[in-house]
């Protein structure tokens, strides 16, 4: 992903930009990167009620909301003309650059600005915020790995327990025969841990 | 894999996408060798944006978002083709208890036409006014939506302003029945299950299902790119062939149990089967803890007049984003709303005889009103219908 605060005019930081994220995790990671790029007027919604006279009483020049939110739909209602909406809303990007959009929705990222505004203002804001959700993405895959292996552990703990418990055995003892076990019948050791488990329960 | 035999799909959880779950998990689409991946999607929004971007193949779409998207309002201007309809009908407006034990002192009940429903409504409306209370609040799914334009039809025609004399949001169905307990909305109109689901749990009461504003009503489409039919018109038409059997299979009494369970499932809809299985079977419980009431056309899932996509409803849709000031009139406009809808893709697809096409007159003089539309002339149409106070 290309990152460019360097060379972008100063002017540009006063657009004042609002993100609508029920995850504070990636909130903050954007509202972060948004700050040290130097953008000083940025908000953040994380309450859903009454959404949509909340932002018209913050009146931001763009709005990023996650893909995952239903909420969505409530803030296309700015798309209509309506009184309550000073500005009328648009989605993000030129209507000839299908490019951006197609990063935004691949990052799970969707982007609406105040119509007028030019392009090349916002690039930068958008590129940010893919590149963000982007790295808050690859985040939470290694969060649910490690996660997935900390749970495959217990189960191997639990399965250790029971044995040694059962049979007498010691904590090493266990796993060697959980081990061996597995090696037998081609399994991994959390399978057969597993099964230790379920036979232990049906066993009670 | 065979590309060529592939298919994605988005859909929105709601009652009509059963055609869509029937041709997946009954054969019909791999009879017609199609390997069809569905994806649950949470907005509108997303589905239309990931058509556009290509992750969908086709989806599940509002028949207004699919003529919106063709003009460009608002968002991108992406050319979409309706070349199926989804059924009619199928939705209904349900107001708190709150509302609803008011509009009752002024003469609603249940199952009483829309035309006494609106005057009681219009009643509760003025006396707010009045005692300066703040205006009722109306939620509806999305503002390119059947839903919004027949819960403001309705409104207008009872002499209420759906800009002036009360507040109309979007929230997601989800939402809905919790934000009514809450207080926040005095009333919503939305697709099944969500009106069933308030009843049942004692936060709301139907009033008028949309059929009874409109009957058969247009609603939802199968929606493409533009450019993708051109290029995968085999493809399309294999599927079009699976979703018109699967939806005869859907409107047979006697698999109405079992696809309530298919729809139950977390992965489609999600609602408990009893709850769907009030809308498969046009029969709705209109108060907590009512006899269920037959609702004749709630949810029209089959057949040629269901499914086959009617130009003049992708006019009739036109004609409402003109009335509400979504868009304005031109010719230009109107032939590319109308151009939308693809009866040819259809007709194609299924081998119609002439006999078989439905005509547009029946569906054109279903209204509570009374007043016909004229997909001839949609202004002269627009100025017959009672225009909301100036």
């Amino acid at each position: 992903m290309t990152s460019m605060p360097e060379e972008k005019p100063q002017a540009e930081t006063s657009l004042h930009i609002l993100i609508v994220d029920q995850n504070v995790m990636r909130a903050s990671i954007l509202e972060e990167g948004l700050r040290e790029a130097g953008y000083r007027k940025v908000s953040v919604l994380r309450d859903m009620q009454n959404l949509m006279r909340k932002i018209v009483d913050i009146d931001p020049e763009v709005i990023f909301i996650d893909l995952e939110n239903p909420n969505r739909d409530v803030l296309e209602q700015l798309f209509t003309v309506s009184r309550c909406v000073r500005r009328p809303i648009a989605m993000f990007v030129d209507r000839s650059d299908t490019d951006m959009i197609e990063a935004a929705v691949d990052a799970g990222v969707g982007a609406y600005v105040v119509d007028g505004l030019k392009k090349e203002r916002v690039k930068a804001v958008l590129d940010m915020a893919v590149s963000r959700f982007n790295a808050f993405q690859k985040l939470r895959e290694e969060l649910d790995r490690a996660r997935a292996e900390l749970d495959e552990r217990k189960v191997i703990e639990r399965a250790k327990g029971i044995l040694m418990k059962e049979r007498g055995l010691s904590e090493q003892a266990a796993y060697t025969l959980l081990r061996k076990a597995a090696m037998n019948e081609n399994r991994r050791v959390l399978d057969v841990a597993q099964s230790v488990i379920t036979a232990a329960r049906l066993l009670k | 894999m065979n590309d060529s035999s592939v298919i994605v799909a988005g859909f929105i959880p709601l009652l009509d996408c059963a055609p869509l779950v029937v041709a997946s998990e009954c054969g019909f689409a791999q009879n017609e060798g199609i390997e069809l991946t569905l994806v649950r999607e949470t907005s509108w929004a997303n589905i239309r944006d990931r058509i556009v971007v290509g992750h969908f193949d086709v989806a599940h779409m509002l028949g207004p978002m699919a003529v919106a998207s063709t003009l460009g309002i608002g968002h991108l201007k992406v050319p979409i083709v309706a070349p199926f309809s989804f059924g009619l009908g199928g939705n209904a407006i349900t107001v708190s208890l709150a509302l609803w034990r008011d509009m009752t002192l002024h003469g609603a009940g249940v199952s009483a036409s829309p035309a006494v429903q609106g005057a009681a409504l219009k009643q509760v409306v003025a006396e707010r006014m009045a005692s300066k209370r703040p205006p009722l609040t109306f939620a509806m799914v999305y503002p390119f939506s059947s839903h919004n334009y027949l819960l403001r039809y309705w409104l207008a025609s009872c002499g209420i302003d759906p800009d002036q004399d009360v507040r109309l949001v979007v929230l997601p169905p989800p939402l809905l029945v919790d934000a009514m307990r809450e207080g926040q909305i005095d009333g919503f109109c939305v697709g099944e299950p969500w009106n069933s689901l308030a009843v049942s749990v004692g936060v709301g009461c139907i009033v008028a299902a949309t059929a009874a504003i409109w009957r058969h009503a247009p609603e939802k489409v199968l929606a493409c790119r533009h450019e993708w039919a051109q290029r995968s018109p085999d493809r399309l038409q294999r599927l079009l062939r699976a979703l018109s059997k699967a939806a005869h299979w859907c409107a047979a009494p006697e698999n109405r149990r079992e696809l309530a369970r298919l729809l139950s499932d977390p992965r489609y809809v999600g609602a408990p089967a009893d709850i769907l299985s009030r809308g498969l079977s046009n029969e709705l419980g209109l108060i907590p803890a009512g006899a269920p009431r037959a609702i004749p056309y709630f949810y029209e899932v089959a057949g040629h007049r269901a499914n086959y996509p009617l130009r003049s409803h992708a006019l009739w849709f036109y004609s409402q984003m003109v009335r509400w000031k979504q868009i304005e009139y031109s010719e230009e406009l109107q032939a590319a709303a109308t151009e939308t809808y693809r009866p040819d893709i259809y007709h194609a697809a299924l081998q119609l005889d002439e006999l078989e096409i439905p005509s547009a007159s029946r569906e054109d003089r279903g209204f509570f009103d009374e007043i016909p539309f004229d997909a001839s002339d949609i202004r002269r149409y627009l100025s017959s219908l009672r225009a909301p106070v100036e």
